[in-house]
């Protein structure tokens, strides 16, 4: 008896004793390795905030970790950006209010009902009709770039054939696409780099002449981030049981209110991770907005990045800015934080 | 009247859910990249009174690969040094071995061949450009560039944020309070991260400089060497994402049955044989794709280097979709849609097959 026992004596010195629990060595490896991460983590954001209260004297060499020991701190940078600055900090500051809110709204919106569509409804679009219109719409877009001609004739031109195409040759198309392969369709324009697309979007709401403007923004990013709520919300949908509609179905109920009445407050957990990230996303954009706004519609993180201005980049102007930029999105995510983890892992593990 | 279109909307309902997603696609996705594949066989001048748009057939990408654009594009060639033939050595080896596995698991059809072969020659090519450019006297292009951070940077990425979440997923006191803050820095802008990043690594008055200085390090520059600023961006980077993939893993992590590794425990096993046999299996296809997810992502990244170095030193850290930018912004639209398609089949053509090579087989063993 007396062998084994000493074995597992010696063991647990290194190992879990019982299972989950760690033995007195490994938990201090364990924390240390914990708590040097949380410095990694922590520091800079401490050393941002510290240095908005610094005067420029002190942010020199040698540096100065402590408030009040250190040096004095002082409310000057704060009051510039706020005070001096006025209304240049606060244009911005509601552009991206405005902006992340309403197309995350409206990304949620759109892309619930594709997800919740999908995840119902068999759809069984042709593929011969699928190909003549990518064909129509490359001819369009070539009659209006090279052949100069005015964009809406084309359009309406464009629309016609494809209507007469579709009466005429949709019945002998006989290939049909799931709804698999819509869903890989939608999720997929997230590999498409923005790059590639910002350019035309710039030249289509320069035609417009809505460049600089909110809704350009509100546009672009609502279906930049569509494909992520359809990818997310999609997992959350197939979850949700079907018994409740079915009844509701059965009662008479429109498929509209169903989605509203029933299937969206089902989906809740969903829907507040999903749009949390999406907020996010839009909230820190930073290519097209580059691409698309100027003076009117400039957003936080052009504001941050233009800081760098002659006189080289002033860091305690700077660090005001990234704490007001990022103090709401930080304060969301802890308040919703259990939310995003299952948003985050359903989309995850399901792929 | 009213009646009668609410019955409409009704009858019309399955097309209206999925309408407004697909025409915002449309405008958004299909027509811009049509336009851009115009722009990228094409001229763009401006003239007196307006613009004028030349059909010029491949030239744009002429001019990336072979022409005055190649020192950008792909970098400058030079002798390949012993690490570089190591990397060759070790992909062809991975190569091999990955159509020796294809060929002997069976069902082998002409899709499946040409489709590897494109991935593969793809694969090949791209860390014979990076050989051949990494080298004394080669410089890197923005190519090798955005590859070096979607490699090196993802897959330090998944290693710190594997092991994190290993470690969080332990029974200890303070759990919830080292997983809010672990999670902070994804919310940062990553313009902010920039700034961030170029305080703290500021060697003469930023707060290592003391350790800098004790080093004798305190006149240097990390912004005026290639790899020094590269390093930076590529820690600036790593500091936001971890957290993304620690939070996807961690959950993974709890989300596993126990009985299976409590069984295991009772039976003597180790820490290292429960990790490798049981809960790797497990979580492998989770791991798997949010490694595809963060690859999608990094093949854009354009923030970081444009605020921290400017691209700089030189081209040193610039990526290509910050290449492209740059070409737009210097009236180049050719040119720049020429490098935003060149990223895109890139991306494309990497993320498809680390899809199909490598998460199709995980999960068909899961299975």
């Amino acid at each position: 008896m007396s062998a084994p026992q000493s074995v597992t004596a010696r063991k647990s010195f290194f190992e879990s004793r019982r299972f989950g629990e760690l033995a007195p060595l490994s938990k201090v490896v364990v924390y240390g390795l914990l708590l040097v991460w949380t410095v990694v983590v922590l520091f800079p954001l401490y050393w941002v905030l510290i240095t908005s209260f610094k005067l420029p004297i002190d942010v020199a060499y040698p540096p100065k970790y402590l408030p009040f020991i250190d040096y004095q701190p002082s409310l000057h940078a704060w009051r510039y950006i706020f005070v001096d600055l006025g209304n240049d900090t606060f244009r911005p500051y509601s552009n991206s209010l405005i902006v992340a809110s309403i197309s995350t709204l409206l990304a949620l919106t759109v892309g619930s009902m594709a997800a919740y569509a999908l995840s119902r409804i068999q759809y069984r679009p042709r593929l011969g009709s699928v190909v003549v219109f990518i064909l129509i719409l490359a001819a369009v877009v070539l009659a209006v770039a090279a052949g100069g001609v005015d964009w809406r004739l084309a359009v309406a031109v464009g629309l016609a054939i494809f209507l007469l195409a579709l009466r005429t040759l949709g019945r002998r198309f006989k290939r049909h696409l799931g709804n698999g392969d819509i869903l890989f369709w939608i999720i997929s324009q997230r590999i498409l780099p923005p790059v590639v697309a910002a350019i035309p979007i710039y030249v289509m709401f320069q035609k417009l002449g809505l460049l600089d403007t909110h809704v350009a923004l509100i546009a672009t990013y609502t279906t930049v981030n569509l494909p992520i709520v359809v990818w997310l919300m999609y997992d959350f949908f197939v979850a949700v049981p079907k018994d409740l509609e079915e009844s509701a179905q059965l009662d008479g109920a429109s498929r509209f209110r169903i989605f509203i009445g029933i299937v969206l407050p089902l989906a809740k957990p969903g829907l507040i991770a999903t749009g949390l990230l999406v907020l996010i996303l839009a909230w820190n954009e930073y290519l097209l907005a580059l691409f698309l706004s100027t003076v009117r519609a400039q957003t936080i993180p052009l504001l941050v990045a233009a800081q760098n201005a002659t006189r080289g980049p002033q860091w305690w102007y700077m660090s005001v800015l990234i704490i007001i930029m990022i103090a709401p999105v930080v304060a969301l995510t802890i308040a919703l934080q259990k939310y995003i983890a299952k948003g985050l892992l359903l989309g995850a593990v399901k792929g | 009247m009213k009646q009668r279109l609410a019955l409409w909307l009704d009858r019309q309902s399955d097309r209206l859910f999925i309408l407004p997603s697909v025409l915002m696609i449309l405008a958004f996705s299909i027509f811009p990249l049509l336009l851009s594949a115009y722009l990228a066989v094409s001229r763009f001048q401006l003239g007196l009174g307006g613009y004028q748009i030349r059909f010029v057939g491949l030239a744009n990408f002429a001019k990336l690969l072979f022409g005055s654009e190649q020192y950008h594009f792909l970098g400058v060639f030079a002798p390949v040094a012993w690490p570089g033939w190591l990397l060759l050595a070790l992909l062809a080896i991975l190569v091999l071995a990955s159509f020796r596995h294809y060929l002997r698991r069976g069902p082998v059809n002409a899709l499946g061949v040409v489709g590897r072969t494109i991935c593969v020659g793809l694969i090949f090519a791209l860390g014979l450009l990076i050989a051949t450019t990494a080298g004394l006297g080669g410089r890197l292009g923005s190519l090798s560039v955005t590859l070096l951070y979607v490699f090196l940077g993802v897959s330090t990425q998944f290693v710190i944020g594997l092991g994190l979440a290993m470690l969080c997923s332990q029974r200890i006191a303070g759990r919830s309070f080292f997983r809010v803050v672990f999670f902070l820095p994804l919310m940062v802008t990553p313009v902010g991260i920039a700034y961030m990043f170029r305080m703290l690594a500021d060697m003469t008055q930023g707060p290592l400089a003391p350790i800098w200085r004790w080093f004798g390090l305190g006149d240097l520059s990390w912004a005026a060497q290639a790899w020094s600023a590269r390093l930076v961006v590529m820690v600036g980077d790593s500091w936001q994402w971890i957290p993304f993939i620690f939070i996807v893993m961690l959950a993974a992590l709890e989300g596993q049955s126990t009985d299976q590794v409590e069984a295991a425990s009772l039976d003597g096993a180790s820490y290292w044989q429960i990790f490798r046999d049981i809960a790797w299996p497990e979580i492998a296809p989770t791991a798997a794709t949010v490694v595809l997810i963060r690859i999608i992502e990094a093949f854009k990244i354009i923030d970081l280097p444009n605020v921290l170095t400017n691209g700089g030193p030189g081209i040193a850290t610039e990526s290509l979709t910050l290449h492209s930018f740059i070409n737009w912004r210097t009236l180049d639209l050719g040119g720049s849609a020429a490098v935003a398609y060149m990223l895109l089949f890139v991306s494309t053509v990497l993320s498809a097959s680390f899809f199909n090579l490598l998460m199709q087989p995980l999960r068909r063993a899961r299975s």
